[in-house]
Parts: C-alpha cells; structure tokens; sequence
C-alpha cells in the first residue's frame, strides 16, 4: 500500500527521466512515454481514491522515519480526489497538446511528466517544507511549461510570471523559517497537535496565506492570471486551471491542520466575495477570448474561496464539488479559445469568419457557457446551488446578491461572447483551413467529465461531504499520522 | 548576535524589495538574489543561534539545530536553479524585446 502512495509522484518523475534519456528520439516516441505514464497515473490515483471511500486515512513515512521527524505523505477523501481531478485533466491537456503542441519546442513532455510530479506531490505531502519544494517543482516546470515554443508575447508575459513566482517562493521560505522558529517542527499533524501563539507565528501564517492566495489567484494578488493565461499555449493553459486549486488546498490543508480554518474566515470571505465582482467584471472588460476566460478563472477560484470562507464542512464540500467543476469547464473554454484562435489569427471578441465544423464549436461552446454560468441542469448549476445553500444560513442572505451578481455578469460576458464569436459571422472572410476532429476530442473529454459531474452529482456531494468532513477532522488526522509507527523495528 | 543577524536579515530583504521593484530586469533580478539571501540566512537562524557549541553531538555541549542547515541546503539549491533560469529568461527576453524592461518597453 505504501509503495502505491508513491506511486502519483514516482510515475511522472520516471516517465520524466525517461523521456529525458530519450531526448534525441522522435516526438512519437515521446508522446508515447508521455501517455503511458500519464495513464499509469491516473489509474493509481483512482485506486487511491477507492482506497479512500471507506474513509481510510492512509501514511507512509519516508525511509521509515519515526513521524514527527520524516516527511510523511498522506492520503485522504481530499487529496485523492485532487489526484483524480489532476489526472482527468492531465488527460485532456495531453491530448489538446498531442496534435502539435509539443513538437513546437524542446522537451514538452518531460517538463509535463514534472509538472504532474509537482502537482501530485503538493497533494501528498504531510510535511510543509516539502510542499515548498513540491511547489518549486511544479513551478519550475509551469515556467519551461508556459515559455513552450516562444515568441515575444509569451517571453514577456513568462520574464513578469516567473519574477512573480520568484518573490511568493522567497516569501514561502520566510514563512517556513518563521514556523520552524516558533514551533520547531514542520509536519503538518505536529503542528495542529499543539497550540501555538505569539507574533512569531501570527506573522509566519499571516505570510502562508499570502503565499497561497498568490498561487490560487485570490483577490487581491491575481493580476498576474490574466496575462499569464492568454500567453500560455492551450494545453498548458489547461493544466494551469489546476495548478489555482493546488492553492486553494494548500490554504484548506495548511490552514486547517494548523490554526482552523474558523480564524481565517473572514478574510477568506471577503477575499472571495471581492473576487467574484472582481473576475466578472474582469471578464466583461476583456477583449480577448482567452483573457476572458483568465478573468473567469479568477471568478470561480472567489466562488470557492467564499464557500470554503463560510466554514463548516457544507461550504467546504460545496467549494470542493465547485472547484471540480469549474477546473473542466475552464479547461475546455481555453482548448475553444484555441481553435478560435487558431481559426481567425487572433481571438478577439469581434465579429469575423465562421468557423469550419460551426456548428460543432458552437455547440460546445455553449455547453461550456451553459455549465460556467450555472444554467440548470448543468454541474455548474448544481456547484452554484450547493455554494448559495452552504451561504445563506452560514453567512446571511444578503451575500447571496453577491454570488448571483457574478453570475450574472459572467452570463453576460459568455453570451456577449459566443454571440460575437459565432453568430455575428462575416462570411465575406473565411477561415483558415478545416478543424479536425482531434481539436475537438480534448473539450470533449473535459466537457463530458463535466457532463458526468452532473449525471452522478449525488454521489459525488455526498463523498465530498465526507471529504469536507474528514479534511476538517483535525484530530484524527493527528492521531493517524503521529501514531503511525515508524523506525526499524 | 541575534540583533546582528536580524538586522541583516532587514537589510537584505529591504534592498531585494526595492531591486525587485524595478524596471530592469538586471535590477529586478538583483533584489530577488538578495531576497533569497535573505530567505537563506532567516532560515538558518530560525534554529537558534548557538555561540560556540560543537558541530557534532559531543557529550552535553549544546548542538546547533541540524534541521535548519539541511532546509538552508534545500533553499539555496532551490534559489540557485531559479536565479539561473531567471538570468537565462532575462537575456532571451532581451533579445527577443530589444530591450530589458521588465514590461517589454524601454523604461
């Protein structure tokens, strides 16, 4: 069992190596590591998750370390269903990026082998000095990731995101020194374990929320997302919805080990109530499909943050199916922005060519718009239901107005949107060449997981509830990892 | 000692502050050598300041925190590789732009 628990970091980290090995050797057989190990992944990850329905918490200490000293990886409801929803999306990113994407530049699938790396271990890990190197690692690869085949625009948007990341990872390591020098220990179950006060700590957990606000793109350090995410070649772009959520885990993780959740919830609240006008209000203002989408990105990371803000495993189940949601409806709104794109030279938000398989795109499209805005019966509408029910007793009614106020505003941006893209044709230009059936498969993949989000909402609510419960349940989080034995016996 | 190191610790992360806040991107890249410095020297005494015990457990002289050295390893290697890559990035985007603003214009 333990070996398995490796198994989402070990797998991308060989297939990486490999890949790099093979380095000289043709695309195909790149591509066909690249999947293999993708594939690999997520069934481990899904086997995780099975392990996980009964509610069993699973440790392995590395090296056998007795616990409060080694760095152990934990797997929960929580973490194994963020390594389900890594590896879905993974798939349709590696998809989007097999029809040529990743000929483009060098070593595209190595850097996304340690980008799934990264990811997957910031879900595992129980340690938060580790987290900051799982960090760092998924960062390093989103820098090679986003500056994939170049070009000025890309260059100068990469140079701003990674002296941006540069600055959050410096403050990381403050943060760490500080928690170290106030608690001395590091592990996460160590740290909800004991109480801890004075300015010492208040100003280390103070600066892990600005950390992690910066990587989920909270209000009010999210002007980086915009820019960064239109720069991006698609498949990244894609893979980067996730890299939002790794933030917002990190806050629920870090946050909720260490002081509770409860003393952050105002701030997340309000950081997420501002967000969501903030992203809508973004999104209409912006000229560019991809951008849009950006601003959208921002809106619905607020849309979570204010339910996990409500406190209480309702408002975090609700955040939690929300986030799932949300991740594959921007997913496939940044592979349609490509084809448009790519159809028209450019993806502003005017009226030009129709689009070959229009009607196709179109349709997709407005299944997108239909599940991103939360038109009934859509898993967006259920996300949004479940996150007005989780506020209204939690928060008061009044920030109802809030939530729906953004919705509206994203409703409009959509079908300002889809009505300049696809109906405002001017058939006197033509576009560039046939779409082919293999840009299409990605936005399906993702808007069928999304569809099946929906089908299967039910069961899925119910299991993260008892996500949200058992991510909450500080204690016996405690207890299974500090009782975990470790050392040679 | 503590105050010593402190201070530099403030000094470091001032002048890597306003460096960062620049328009070059030399400058820029500067500050955020001198913020890692700063990051690295913070997390080395963050396990405690010890005047003149011994490096390695010698009976019942005080040891220095071993844990923070090894996380002052980790970070600088950490820091390195991106300082690296940041210098690469900086010098691609020079040729490419024309110029070394960090937003893409001459400042």
């Amino acid at each position: 069992m333990s070996a398995w628990m490796l198994g989402p970091v070990l797998i991308p980290a060989i297939s990486a190596v490999i890949l790099l090995f093979l380095a000289r050797r043709s695309i195909g057989v790149h591509r066909f590591v690249s999947v293999i190990g993708t594939l690999s992944g997520v069934g481990v990850s899904l086997g995780l998750l099975l392990t996980t329905l009964d509610g069993t918490r699973s440790v392995v200490s590395m090296g056998d370390w007795p616990v409060p000293f080694g760095i152990v990886f934990v797997v929960d409801r929580l973490s194994a269903t963020m390594l389900v929803l890594t590896g879905l999306v993974a798939l349709g990113a590696l998809g989007a990026a097999l029809r040529g994407w990743d000929e483009r530049g060098r070593n595209f699938h190595a850097l996304f082998q340690f980008q799934l790396m990264g990811v997957s271990g910031a879900f595992l890990t129980g340690d938060i000095f580790n987290l900051f190197v799982f960090f760092e690692i998924l960062l390093i690869s989103a820098y090679g990731l986003l500056l994939h085949s170049g070009g000025k625009e890309r260059i100068r948007a990469g140079l701003r995101f990674v002296i941006l990341n540069l600055v959050g990872s410096t403050f990381f390591v403050i943060a760490l020194a500080l928690v170290y020098g106030s608690t001395g220990t590091l592990n996460m179950a160590a740290l909800s374990a004991g109480s801890w006060s004075g300015p010492v700590w208040q100003v280390a957990m103070g600066l892990l929320l600005v950390v992690f606000g910066l990587k989920a793109a909270a209000v009010p350090l999210h002007f980086w997302l915009p820019e960064s995410y239109s720069a991006a070649p698609a498949p990244v772009a894609v893979l980067f919805a996730v890299l939002t959520k790794v933030g917002l885990y990190a806050i629920i993780r870090v946050y909720g080990l260490s002081v509770g959740l409860d003393a952050l919830t105002p701030v997340i609240f309000g950081a997420g109530a501002v967000g969501i006008i903030v992203g809508a209000v973004g999104a209409l203002a912006s000229r560019g499909m991809r951008e849009m989408v950006g601003w959208l990105v921002i809106g619905s990371v607020s849309t979570a943050m204010l339910a996990i803000g409500v406190g209480g495993p309702e408002g975090l189940s609700a955040a939690l199916y929300y986030a799932l949601h949300s991740t594959l409806v921007t997913g496939a709104l940044f592979l349609l922005a490509e084809i448009v794109t790519e159809q028209r030279s450019g993806d502003s938000l005017e009226s030009g060519p129709r689009l070959s398989r229009h009607a196709m795109v179109s349709g997709l499209f407005l299944l997108a718009a239909m599940e991103f805005a939360g038109l009934p019966p859509t898993s967006g509408f259920v996300g949004k239901l479940s996150v007005l029910t989780a506020t209204a007793p939690g928060a008061g009614p009044g920030w109802i107005a809030v939530i729906l106020v953004g919705g509206l505003l994203a409703l409009i941006t959509l079908s300002r949107a889809g009505s300049a893209l696809f109906w405002n044709v001017d058939d006197a230009q033509s576009s560039t060449g046939p779409v082919p059936v293999t840009q299409l498969l990605p936005v399906v993949w993702l808007l069928g997981l999304s569809l099946a989000l929906m089908v299967f909402s039910g069961p899925v609510l119910d299991f993260l509830g008892d996500a949200a419960s058992q991510a909450l349940d500080t204690h016996t989080y405690a207890r299974d990892v500090l009782s975990t034995v470790g050392g040679r016996e | 000692m503590i105050l010593g190191v402190s201070l530099v610790v403030a000094v470091l992360v001032g002048t890597g502050l306003f460096l960062t806040l620049r328009e070059r991107s030399f400058e820029t890249i500067l500050g955020l050598s001198l913020l890692t410095y700063a990051a690295n020297v913070l997390l080395f005494a963050s396990g405690g300041l010890v005047a003149g015990s011994a490096p390695i457990l010698h009976s019942a002289e005080p040891m220095p925190d071993p844990i923070p050295q090894a996380l002052v390893l980790t970070a600088i290697v950490i820091s390195f590789a991106m300082t690296a890559f940041v210098l690469v990035l900086a010098l691609k985007s020079w040729y490419a732009m024309d110029t070394d603003g960090v937003d893409g214009e001459e400042p």
